[in-house]
């Protein structure tokens, strides 16, 4: 992990109303820093995540993002088709569902080609040697490369969707439950495969899940939501350890071990 | 081994602890606030290794994870050299408690924490590896720290999960002692070894010391304690109620 701050986020809201999504949520991420947003659901996670990636309108607070040229950036007053660039080359967003990060009728190499070509990459053989090492890298046999999602399991969907939101070379990787919804033994994989992932590209991550397990493997920090609030963070082991908010104390002594 | 406070002054020192001071407040089990201790202090030269003695609950764990930065302290500092100056993990912020965790701060804990498919020599050579020590070079030192800890050659590509709790700890051991940390805490290191491991681990954190590398240890095994232990400790001394030593 670096020191140097990549992202900076203040007092960050979105109101449903007059129902709160999520409440002057203020942090810094550093460079090659995993983050764990945690908590129960209609905690405000998600919300915050759609925020902060730029695929909800925040209703106030500020965000800034400091580019790979240096530049600071004020994310919120990007334009529609700066924050569009922004999202296909420097950022990436892994869902839970990989249908939704998926074009499920497109072959599995298309898949990743489409997000370098959406990012300038023209050459048939470069885009197809290079989706096929992205397969590679999440462990998809080549010869699954022209096959369709729709003909993968759920692990390796999701193992493709990873592979396409990489490889732009993003520095910044926002993921919602990315091993939710999936069998313990197939999620073991998928952890040490991202864990791996992270490290080699040295990758910023702002991980949403409500497993606790999860994010004592991934993260190194952690923030814990409630009612759309951040009650606690701290350093991942310690706030799992030794929780100081009530409602963390909860949540923790609420699973049976991590 | 002497019972005094100070460390060996021919040696600088690398651990200095003033004052700390932990309560636990469960709000979920009626409020119950649990004094753990008060006005804990020690300091640790290099080339020093001090066991934590005291009843069981006395607090010695809960000491050494608050000298991790796994459970936080209430009042107090945790001074540990790192580089060529202090950092305090009472007060630190996460990613610096992470440098100092990386670099300088090694933890043999009871526990092997790991992810299941990731197999022991990469859990052992892990920790060479995020201090960008090249992958071949980290395996080789991984390979020569099973080997000498008797782990058999055929385990090293599996996940340490499914070892024997002896063989576990042994892996844990191996992972702790990777890197040369500067700084070494060590939780029942010999708990569950038979005789031979046992001596090898000895001599492992007697080579340690020859270092200069500061040692803070549990050790039930009155025996180990006696021969790697410079000093005792006793962390019942830190107790709530009691006038500090």
């Amino acid at each position: 992990m670096s020191q140097e701050v990549i992202l900076r986020v203040e007092e960050l809201t979105k109101l449903y109303g007059a129902r709160v999504g999520c409440r002057n949520v203020s942090f810094e991420l550093c460079g090659a820093e995993v983050l764990a947003v945690v908590g129960e659901s209609g905690s405000g996670k998600s919300t915050l995540l759609n925020c902060l990636s730029g695929q909800l309108p925040p209703s106030g607070g500020s965000l800034s993002y400091r580019g790979a040229n240096g530049h600071w950036r004020d994310v919120l007053a990007l334009s529609e088709p700066e924050r569009r660039l922004l999202s296909r080359t420097e950022w990436a967003f892994v869902h839970q569902d990989p249908r939704d990060g998926l074009r499920m009728t497109v072959s599995a190499g298309g898949n990743v080609g489409e997000r370098m070509m959406a990012v300038g990459a023209r050459h048939y053989g470069t885009i197809r040697s290079t989706a096929a090492d992205w397969l590679r890298q999440v462990e998809i046999p080549q010869d699954r490369l022209d096959d369709r999602p729709t003909a993968f399991s759920g692990g390796m969907r999701q193992r493709l969707q990873i592979a396409r939101a990489l490889a732009t070379n993003p520095r910044l990787v926002f993921m919602d439950e990315p091993t939710g919804g999936l069998d313990v033994s197939v999620q073991a994989r998928l952890l040490d495969l991202i864990r791996t992932l992270v490290n080699q590209f040295e990758l910023s991550v702002i991980l949403v899940t409500h497993d606790l397990a999860v994010a004592r493997l991934l993260a190194h920090r952690m923030m814990v939501m409630k009612d759309g609030h951040v009650v606690e963070s701290g350093l991942t082991d310690q706030v799992l350890d030794d929780p100081q908010h009530p409602y963390s104390q909860l949540l923790v002594s609420s699973i049976l071990q991590t | 081994m002497s019972m005094d406070q100070g460390p060996r002054n021919d040696r600088p020192p690398l651990i200095e602890v003033e004052g700390l001071g932990k309560t636990f407040t469960l709000y979920n089990q009626n409020d119950a606030v649990i004094p753990v201790m008060q006005n804990a202090s020690l300091r640790v030269a290099a080339g020093e290794a001090v066991a934590l003695t005291g009843e069981s609950g006395a607090g010695k764990s809960s000491l050494m994870r608050m000298l991790y930065g796994n459970y936080r302290a209430q009042t107090g500092s945790i001074r540990i050299r790192h580089r060529e100056h202090w950092g305090d993990v009472a007060s630190a912020e996460p990613h610096a408690i992470l440098d100092l965790r990386r670099e300088t701060l090694g933890y043999v804990s009871q526990f092997l924490r790991v992810i299941p498919r990731v197999s022991t020599l990469d859990v052992v050579s892990e920790p060479l590896v995020r201090l960008g020590v090249e992958p071949t070079a980290a395996q080789e030192k991984a390979r020569e720290l099973l080997t000498r800890l008797r782990i058999p050659q055929t385990l090293w590509p599996l996940s340490p999960l499914t070892f024997s709790g002896g063989e576990q700890q042994r892996v844990n051991i191996a992972r702790g002692f990777a890197h040369r940390f500067p700084c070494l805490l060590l939780d029942e290191p010999t708990a569950s070894l038979d005789k031979l491991n046992r001596e090898t681990v000895l001599d492992m954190i007697e080579e340690a010391k020859a270092d200069g590398v500061a040692v803070i240890g549990i050790f039930h095994d009155a025996e180990a304690r006696r021969r790697v232990c410079d000093r005792e400790i006793d962390v019942s001394s830190f107790a709530v109620g009691r006038t500090a030593a």
